[in-house]
């Protein structure tokens, strides 16, 4: 950080960091006299989104799928067992967990913004803030996941989630029949970002990873 | 030809260019959504020939060694600290902009994000500008 940016003042009311106000101030400049194209950055930075954040969601399900008393206390309430991980973070703070059963599958759309747990899950795909997602996905929830590739037995209930201001969804997914004496780390891979937005299943040992 | 200017390959002649950047196998690595932000202006940058990727090396390792003198820790966590620090260097350098309108608009994005309910996006309008400084962004 350079010399004229080292005061510190508090942003209590604030959803940006100092840090990520100069970033801002740094694109609309640049953006103002034609240097960038914010569009163009955002497919740039669309190939990144699976390397932004640590996301460890992966290793919450796994560890859910494997110690009956982690998903007990994630259900109850995940923003604590998200962080026995030691994953927290300014979008991760208010996440309830929502669990796949044979019988329910849950998915999470995002009316806006950049609410979304991204210290679990790494930055969302463009798919999940556009208005056709959103759209589609609480009025036709089956044909969304189709176009995803999965196809629901029709007594499986979808239920979507709308996240808001104040709470982010994470999908518990069904963990994958065949993989009784998997060990956590090895069922991580399995658990995929969609699996945990509920637009996909978890892989099976079946599927190339 | 904007959008050619911070396209994938423009992104991976960057990371050829700069061995010190985080990554993974498959390329550069961040870690939270604003590091990818800044390394993808700087690739907008480049694109529009503001720097070549040796005088942003250069002036990187300027940046780092004056933090590490101010006391840095250097494990690689502050890399993209020092990587808008360049960024904010040489904009001003080039004449691209000036610190001063850097610093008004940085104020004018905390006042957005000050006035704006948790939830919904923050957006900057004109009135953000025009406001008395706050005391809280006073130097």
């Amino acid at each position: 950080m350079s010399a004229s940016h080292d005061h510190d003042h508090d942003h209590d009311h604030s959803e940006l960091s100092e840090t990520e106000l100069r970033v801002r101030a740094l694109e609309t400049v640049l953006t103002e006299k034609g240097y960038v194209d914010p569009a163009a950055l955002d497919l740039l930075i669309e190939t990144y989104e699976t390397k932004v954040g640590p996301r460890n969601g992966a290793r919450v399900v796994a560890r859910a799928w494997t110690d009956p008393a982690y998903r007990a206390r994630l259900l109850a309430d995940a923003t604590a067992a998200i962080a026995e991980f030691g994953f927290t973070g300014r979008q991760g703070e208010h996440v309830v967990a929502v669990e796949n059963t044979p019988r329910l599958h849950n998915m999470v759309v995002c009316t806006l913004c950049s609410c979304y747990p991204w210290p679990v899950l790494g930055l969302p795909p463009v798919w999940y803030k556009s208005a056709p997602y959103r759209s589609r996905a609480v009025k036709d929830p089956r044909g969304v996941l189709a176009d995803f590739g999965v196809t629901l037995p029709d007594d499986v209930v979808i239920r979507v989630w709308d996240s808001t201001a104040e709470i982010r969804y994470l999908v518990l997914p069904q963990r994958p029949d065949g993989t009784a004496d998997w060990s956590e780390e090895r069922l991580a891979d399995l658990v995929t970002r969609d699996s945990m937005i509920g637009t996909g299943l978890a892989r099976s040992p079946q599927d190339p990873a | 030809m904007t959008a050619m200017t911070v396209s994938p390959e423009a992104a991976r002649r960057a990371a050829a260019a700069l061995p010190d950047l985080p990554r993974d196998a498959e390329g550069p690595v961040f870690r939270e959504p604003w590091e990818a932000r800044a390394f993808a202006l700087a690739v907008a940058l480049h694109g529009r020939g503001v720097f070549s990727w040796s005088e942003w090396a250069a002036t990187l390792a300027d940046e780092i060694a004056r933090a590490q003198r101010h006391g840095d820790p250097d494990t690689g966590e502050t890399y993209y600290h020092h990587w808008l620090a360049t960024l904010e260097r040489l904009v001003a350098d080039k004449r691209v902009t000036t610190a001063e309108t850097l610093e008004r608009t940085r104020i004018a994005w905390d006042r957005a994000a000050d006035r704006t309910p948790h939830g919904t996006p923050i957006e900057l309008r004109d009135e953000d500008f025009d406001l008395p400084r706050s005391p809280s962004t006073r130097d």
